[in-house]
């Protein structure tokens, strides 16, 4: 019966034929993918942040500190819930769950794998999918915002409002950026709903060049590259991740939005934080890196890789590796200034989004043309970018003053300066010093223990 | 052929979406009510975000997904929050006062609203009672999302250029407005500002604060620098400088003489 499986697409008309339980399995199955993915995700980035700063990371409960996220999860259930004298409680209350119920809904329209069989039905993994399901996703994560939004208002005090302002403008500036990269996706795929963007990812276009065939690569993160790099950073941005993590900036405010909040609704904000970090990845996942599809090599040696569940496999693997770069991504970089960040967003991101959009559509309507034509177009095309890009007039720096003359040319009446050629003198205090002190005692050898 | 489609041709209307509407619709009438009775901005702002979600879909349901779905990304998504932006900016207890400024507008604006509804009511009722959907099937052929994009790009090119060049137009505007003309050579750097602190006649320590003697601690009262003078850099520049004339000075004329 396996072969009947083989490497089988769902489209469209594949979904809404379940019976009811097994829609009811199939969404148990993506609320549980999103709460275990949280536990295993908090535990995941603060061991691997631990190892970037060579420092262990939880590692007493459980086997290997997997537990940790656990523990912490229960003691933070028995805290005090404290509801501030100047918030508005129903909104205060209900701000949370937005956020959290928007990240989770967002997994329902990711395609898990291809069709399986589960009890004798054939039916895909995915728990549905329309013609506008990547709209859906879109939808879920400007929803999210609200949460985000109304629980810095609704909390009554300074920071957490702050923090809300800025993460509205935050996400619905970086919201422009993360849509028009997916426009490229629409325009490859010819569809916005996320099983078929996979099966357009799974066979690249062949190119003749010269007799020799050569197959391009399907993956659209290959194909429309700068899509996928503005798509990630947007997501990051999308998410509040570090680097880009100014609505919870711990330096200048507290803890943003969620400063007053305690317990499980704090709780609730850090789980829809993480879950939506894995659905950000799992759409990544789809849109860019061919969804549940094995990674080129395996396919050529082992023609079972995309039937039946193993698909699962490549995607759990490929979403691990992007919530890995999340991760190194919090351990590497600084986090923005507000400006720069927003400057990033509207005056980078947006308009070399809008380029590449040009040129793809440009590409694309010169497709139907004869081979020599196209090439031509595109030769030409280039060479004036080229040479634009040659005879662009530099700016011509005027030489830099030295010190000295930066010295003599100030105004009469400047601060006094010391010579340039002034030599200080070693101070006889600090050699008298040095011969009171005992030499250091370092240890040698190769057993240095670490304290 | 998605189901959505099917939904929406079928001459009765079908089990499920007669639920998703006796649910939703209700909801919708309540988050219009809300949005007019609430006091607070906010709240009035959250009770149209609820109505314009059960819009979106009815509009999924009216086999329309992508309207359905670019109604939530774009009205409750990002001009709702923009909304919401501007009235956190304003402050949370920007509540209305219920003083009637003209006589008997409130029942004046009660009649009228309801004989407008009355008369959409009606008039909708009126044109639509008994009227079947036809050319769903059709217009759906070939997908939503194409057959928006066929329509949009060929019979309608002209009104969407139109409406997109309005749009243009509204945000040079904006823009405009909002644009603080700054040339090149006013902008300071790092290494410019320090310069220009440390330039002859500028102080570059901080300017000192406003005099407290034992008659007066006001701001407007300035410092005494260490020779006597009373120096002008203590006291803000919007605050005028009142001293007292003679005539202000001098006996009032009040007391028995």
């Amino acid at each position: 019966m396996s072969a009947l499986y083989l490497a089988q697409d769902p489209t469209l008309a594949d979904f809404g034929k379940d019976p009811w339980w097994l829609v009811l399995i199939k969404i148990v199955f993506a609320f549980v993918f999103a709460l275990l993915a949280t536990l295993l995700g908090v535990w995941f980035e603060r061991r691997v942040v631990g190892y970037m700063q060579v420092r262990p990371g939880p590692n007493q409960v459980g086997p290997f500190g997997l537990l940790q996220t656990l523990a912490d999860g229960l003691k933070m259930a028995f805290k005090e819930d404290i509801l501030p004298r100047a918030a508005d409680k129903v909104v205060y209350f209900f701000a949370p769950t937005i956020s959290v119920i928007c990240a989770v809904t967002a997994l329902s329209v990711v395609p898990f794998g291809p069709m399986v069989s589960i009890f004798g039905h054939h039916t895909p993994l995915q728990v549905t999918d329309v013609p506008v399901a990547v709209l859906v996703l879109l939808a879920c994560s400007s929803m999210g915002i609200y949460g985000i939004v109304l629980g810095g208002w609704a909390s009554g005090s300074t920071y957490p409002l702050l923090g809300g302002l800025r993460s509205s403008a935050q996400m619905i500036s970086y919201e422009v950026a993360m849509g028009l990269s997916i426009v490229a996706v629409f325009m490859t795929a010819g569809t916005m709903s996320t099983s078929g963007i996979v099966a357009a990812q799974a066979h690249g276009t062949r190119l003749n060049l010269g007799g020799w065939e050569l197959a391009a690569p399907g993956w659209y993160a290959i194909l429309l590259l700068p899509s996928f790099i503005i798509f990630f950073i947007s997501t990051v941005g999308e998410t509040n991740r570090a680097p880009f993590d100014l609505p919870e900036a711990e330096s200048e405010l507290v803890a943003g939005f969620m400063t007053e909040y305690s317990s499980l609704k704090f709780a609730l904000f850090m789980l829809s934080e993480y879950v939506s970090m894995v659905t950000m990845s799992a759409v990544t996942t789809t849109l860019f890196l061919g969804g549940w599809r094995a990674p080129a090599p395996i396919t050529t040696f082992w023609a079972g890789a995309n039937s039946g569940w193993w698909p699962m496999l490549w995607f759990f693997g490929k979403v691990l590796i992007l919530v890995f770069v999340f991760v190194w991504l919090r351990g590497t970089l600084p986090r923005l200034r507000y400006d720069q960040f927003m400057r990033f967003g509207w005056k980078v991101l947006l308009p070399i989004n809008l380029v590449w959009i040009l040129v793809l559509s440009g590409l694309r309507s010169i497709e139907g043309w004869q081979t020599r034509d196209r090439l031509l177009a595109t030769a030409i095309g280039a060479g004036v970018l080229l040479l634009a890009t040659l005879l662009w007039p530099s700016k011509k720096r005027e030489p830099k003053p030295t010190l000295q003359e930066q010295a003599n040319s100030r105004p009469h009446g400047s601060f006094p300066l010391p010579p340039m050629d002034l030599q200080v003198p070693p101070s006889p205090r600090t050699k008298r010093v040095v011969a009171e002190r005992e030499p250091a005692n370092i240890a040698t050898g190769s057993d240095s223990r670490e304290v | 052929m998605t189901t959505q489609t099917v939904l929406a041709e079928a001459a009765s209307v079908s089990g499920g979406e007669a639920v998703t509407f006796w649910i939703l619709a209700p909801l919708a009438l309540i988050g219009a009510i809300g949005m007019v009775w609430a006091r607070n901005a906010v709240h009035s702002a959250l009770w149209l975000v609820l109505t314009m979600l059960c819009l979106g879909v009815f509009y999924v349901l009216q086999a329309g997904p992508f309207i359905g779905m670019v109604q939530i990304i774009v009205y409750t998504g990002a001009i709702m929050m923009l909304f919401l932006f501007v009235l956190m900016l304003v402050g949370r207890d920007a509540s209305d006062s219920l003083i009637e400024t003209l006589r008997g507008q409130r029942v004046a604006a009660v009649v009228l609203g309801l004989g407008f509804a009355g008369l959409i009511g009606s008039g909708l009722y009126r044109a639509l009672h008994g009227v079947r959907a036809v050319g769903l099937e059709q217009a759906n052929a070939e997908g939503n999302v194409q057959g928006i994009a066929r329509l949009l790009f060929t019979k309608y090119v002209f009104a969407f250029e139109l409406t997109s060049a309005l749009l243009i137009t509204a945000a040079v505007g904006a823009m405009v407005l909002a644009h603080v003309e700054r040339r090149k050579e006013d902008r300071m750097d790092q290494v410019a500002t320090m310069k220009a602190r440390f330039r002859p006649g500028n102080y570059p320590g901080p300017k000192p604060g406003p005099g407290v003697f034992a008659t007066s601690s006001s701001v407007a009262t300035p410092a005494r620098l260490p020779d006597g003078r009373l120096t002008d850099r203590s006291i803000p520049e919007i605050l005028p400088v009142r001293e007292l004339t003679a005539e202000e000075t001098s006996l009032k004329g009040t007391e028995k003489k």
